[in-house]
């Protein structure tokens, strides 16, 4: 066995007499930390395509269910004889076409050049007319020709049903959907640097709550970003289709959504990193994970399923974990007093500010216990 | 100089480090032997302040280390991890970043770091599609990154073939030279042999034998030589105070005091040209071997086991290195 060192050239310095740099502070560790979660997801292009359906999928939706529903928008052509033509010119959404009597009325109908034939009879009712149609009742014509009399609405007008359900799957899908992606994304880089052991590295140089913190923003920053561009998008889809009244309902709800959806992810979030920490392999991640996820979807049964039980979703506007969703819904639907969102959010920001420094101390103490499952006593327990 | 002293800890009700003291000195290499479970990697990790011991003291230039000491440490996991799907230059860059340099610095560092490991064209590329062995020399780089003060590496060498081992060499042997205590734990003796200077063998959870590489050789050696003559050596078996232990022609190991050895070889150079006279040193290999052997039977009888113990039971107690 030789004795001899490889007659290898020492490889080229990389130290500089330079003196060692400053270590970085907790805040600029949670920034770099942040910055390369947020590259890394950017850079996944998992993440860049299911991104992209997401999108277009709201704006296809939208887009879509007008052209779907929206047909009064172009006009129903409609055969008039001139002696009812003021009738049809003055029903909304009707399109006269002209013809000269009875029989040229009823030739464009058999022609389906028209979809049905407005022409006068004495002997039908109080209207004087008939209508010709070819083998189906013409229901738009029928409504449209109908009388109705004037509605006088003495309070706001309420939500109808639909628009209240939708409103509520939107809030609630929202929200869901964006902690699960995301919470889940901080759930498997944590359980992910603890498998790797790429953490033993990571802690020799930042704090375990810099980790934290890092990771919690960095998939903030995206969560909310990805919201942002859905909201743009959907404004836009609503701008396109000329439903931008509706926007005016939705303004105040959005803005409180914002703000609660903000902290509400936070909370989530520390209790996803929480709780992967306390597994060293992917694997074993399911069941740690299970509580949260469950605390992830029910805000969303929540408003679908109580949609219209007042006393539910009122509790449950105030819970931290159903906050996000059931508040702007309520105050979407003109329930909400002014304060009770003021109340909500701060009790949803205590309950974040005490879940972080609970999950920060199970993140700390379990980082560095690989194998097997820690337990959540353990992990709280005062070392 | 890293020194540990009386660093005792336990899992449970298991003793795993049992009172261990060695020193690891500036600008030497250091070698970390011993078998598996036999307390290398909990060593290591003490080291690193990533588990603490139950007693004892870590201490570095005599005080005692605290974590912002440990921020200028090289460390290798012997798990080995780091990001799969990021780019090897941008690991490297993050990691230098958080230990303080800023962007342009740690990225002109970790390119620079990865030309000297033969990894410059794979810098831009995922870790994740790198062969294991470059994957290992990334996890190198990644304990070198921030210009550590001193380097703790698990295993380093496992897993590459020659060459790498000998750029590894190359680089580690750089940065002792330039007055960082390396230690490297390894179940490659031969390597460890070839290239540390100081050697720490370690086995149940203690410290068996510590110190030069030479020292040790000389430590553990036997009175024994190898002679090689152009004439038959069969006289040798005649000699006294002679103990021949193997034989062929004109070539024969011996064992014999100095003494006798001398008057062995004044005799040979008498008798035919004589080709060649040495002693004999242990590899590190054997030594190891001896001490392991050694403790499995001081064990045995220090326990107060019966006092004829079931051979199958003993030799379940004996770890032999893995080669």
């Amino acid at each position: 066995m030789s004795t001899t060192q490889p007659s290898r050239t020492p490889a080229p310095s990389t130290a500089s007499t330079a003196p060692r740099p400053a270590v970085p502070g907790t805040l600029q560790a949670t920034m770099l930390v942040a910055e390369r979660e947020v590259v890394t997801q950017l850079r996944s292009k998992s993440f860049l395509i299911s991104a992209a359906v997401l999108l277009l999928g709201v704006l296809a939706a939208i887009v879509l269910g007008s052209v779907l529903s929206g047909r009064e928008t172009d006009p129903t052509r409609v055969a008039v004889v001139p002696e009812v033509a003021s009738m049809v010119a003055e029903s909304e959404g009707l399109e006269g076409v002209p013809a000269s009597d009875d029989a040229a009325a009823r030739a464009l109908v058999e022609n389906e050049e028209v979809e049905a034939a407005v022409i006068p009879d004495s002997s039908a009712g109080v209207l004087g007319i008939r209508v010709l149609a070819l083998d189906s009742v013409p229901e738009d014509v029928l409504a449209a020709l109908s009388a109705t009399p004037e509605v006088e609405l003495l309070g706001d007008e309420a939500p109808g049903f639909g628009l209240r359900f939708l409103v509520s799957l939107a809030f609630g899908l929202v929200f869901m959907m964006t902690a699960m992606t995301f919470g889940g994304t901080i759930a498997q880089n944590t359980v992910q640097e603890k498998q790797s052991r790429i953490v033993e590295i990571l802690l020799s140089s930042v704090s375990a709550r810099a980790l934290l913190a890092g990771k919690i923003l960095g998939n903030s920053v995206l969560a909310f970003a990805q919201t942002a561009a859905l909201a743009a998008v959907s404004v836009a889809g609503l701008m396109v289709i000329g439903q931008d009244e509706m926007l005016g309902t939705l303004g105040s709800p959005l803005v409180w959504f914002a703000l609660f959806f903000v902290v509400g992810f936070v909370l989530l979030a520390a209790i996803f990193a929480a709780s992967a920490s306390l597994v060293s392999r992917i694997e074993d991640t399911g069941p740690v994970l299970t509580p949260v996820m469950m605390m992830t979807m029910a805000p969303y049964f929540l408003v679908i399923f109580f949609n219209d039980n007042d006393t539910v979703l009122r509790i449950a506007s105030f819970f931290p974990v159903s906050a996000p969703v059931a508040m702007p819904v309520r105050l979407f639907l003109g329930e909400a007093a002014w304060w009770e969102p003021l109340v909500a959010l701060g009790i949803l920001g205590v309950t974040t500010v005490a879940v972080i420094a609970v999950g920060a101390k199970i993140y700390e103490r379990s980082l560095l216990r690989l194998g097997g499952r820690v337990k959540l006593t353990e992990a709280l327990r005062e070392a | 100089m890293l020194r540990l002293d009386g660093i005792h800890r336990s899992y449970g009700d298991r003793l795993v480090l049992d009172d261990v003291n060695f020193g690891v000195e500036r600008g030497r290499l250091t070698g970390f032997v011993g078998g598996n479970g036999a307390g290398k990697t909990t060593t290591m990790r003490i080291i690193l302040g990533v588990l603490t011991p139950d007693s004892g003291e870590v201490t570095m230039d005599g005080r005692p280390l605290d974590a912002e000491g440990r921020r200028a440490f090289g460390y290798m996991p012997e798990e080995r991890g780091l990001y799969p799907k990021m780019r090897v230059a941008e690991q490297l860059t993050y990691l230098a970043r958080l230990h303080g340099y800023d962007r342009g610095v740690a990225d002109r560092r970790a390119r620079e770091l990865l030309e000297s490991l033969d990894l410059g064209e794979r810098a831009d590329d995922n870790l994740e599609d790198l062969s294991l062995g470059n994957q290992q020399r990334v996890q190198i780089a990644a304990s070198l990154v921030h210009d550590p003060e001193v380097l703790i590496l698990d295993e380093p060498f496992s897993g590459l073939d020659p060459m790498a081992v000998d750029t590894v060499v190359g680089v580690l042997t750089e940065r002792a030279a330039r007055g960082v205590p390396v230690l490297f734990s390894s179940h490659q003796l031969d390597v460890v042999e070839r290239l540390c200077d100081d050697v720490v063998v370690i086995a149940g959870g203690q410290v068996r034998a510590a110190g030069g590489r030479e020292e040790l050789r000389e430590r553990y050696a036997e009175p024994r030589y190898e002679i090689s003559s152009a004439g038959d050596m069969g006289w040798l078996r005649a000699e006294p105070g002679v103990q021949v232990v193997d034989f062929a022609g004109g070539w024969a190991l011996f064992d014999a005091d100095e003494e006798t050895a001398q008057r062995v070889v004044r005799t040979a150079i008498s008798q035919a040209p004589l080709l060649e006279f040495t002693p004999v040193r242990p590899t590190l290999a054997e030594i190891f071997r001896d001490i392991v052997r050694d403790e499995s039977e001081t064990s045995g009888t220090a326990a107060g086991e019966a006092p004829a113990p079931d051979l199958n039971e003993q030799h379940e107690t004996i770890e032999e290195p893995v080669r």
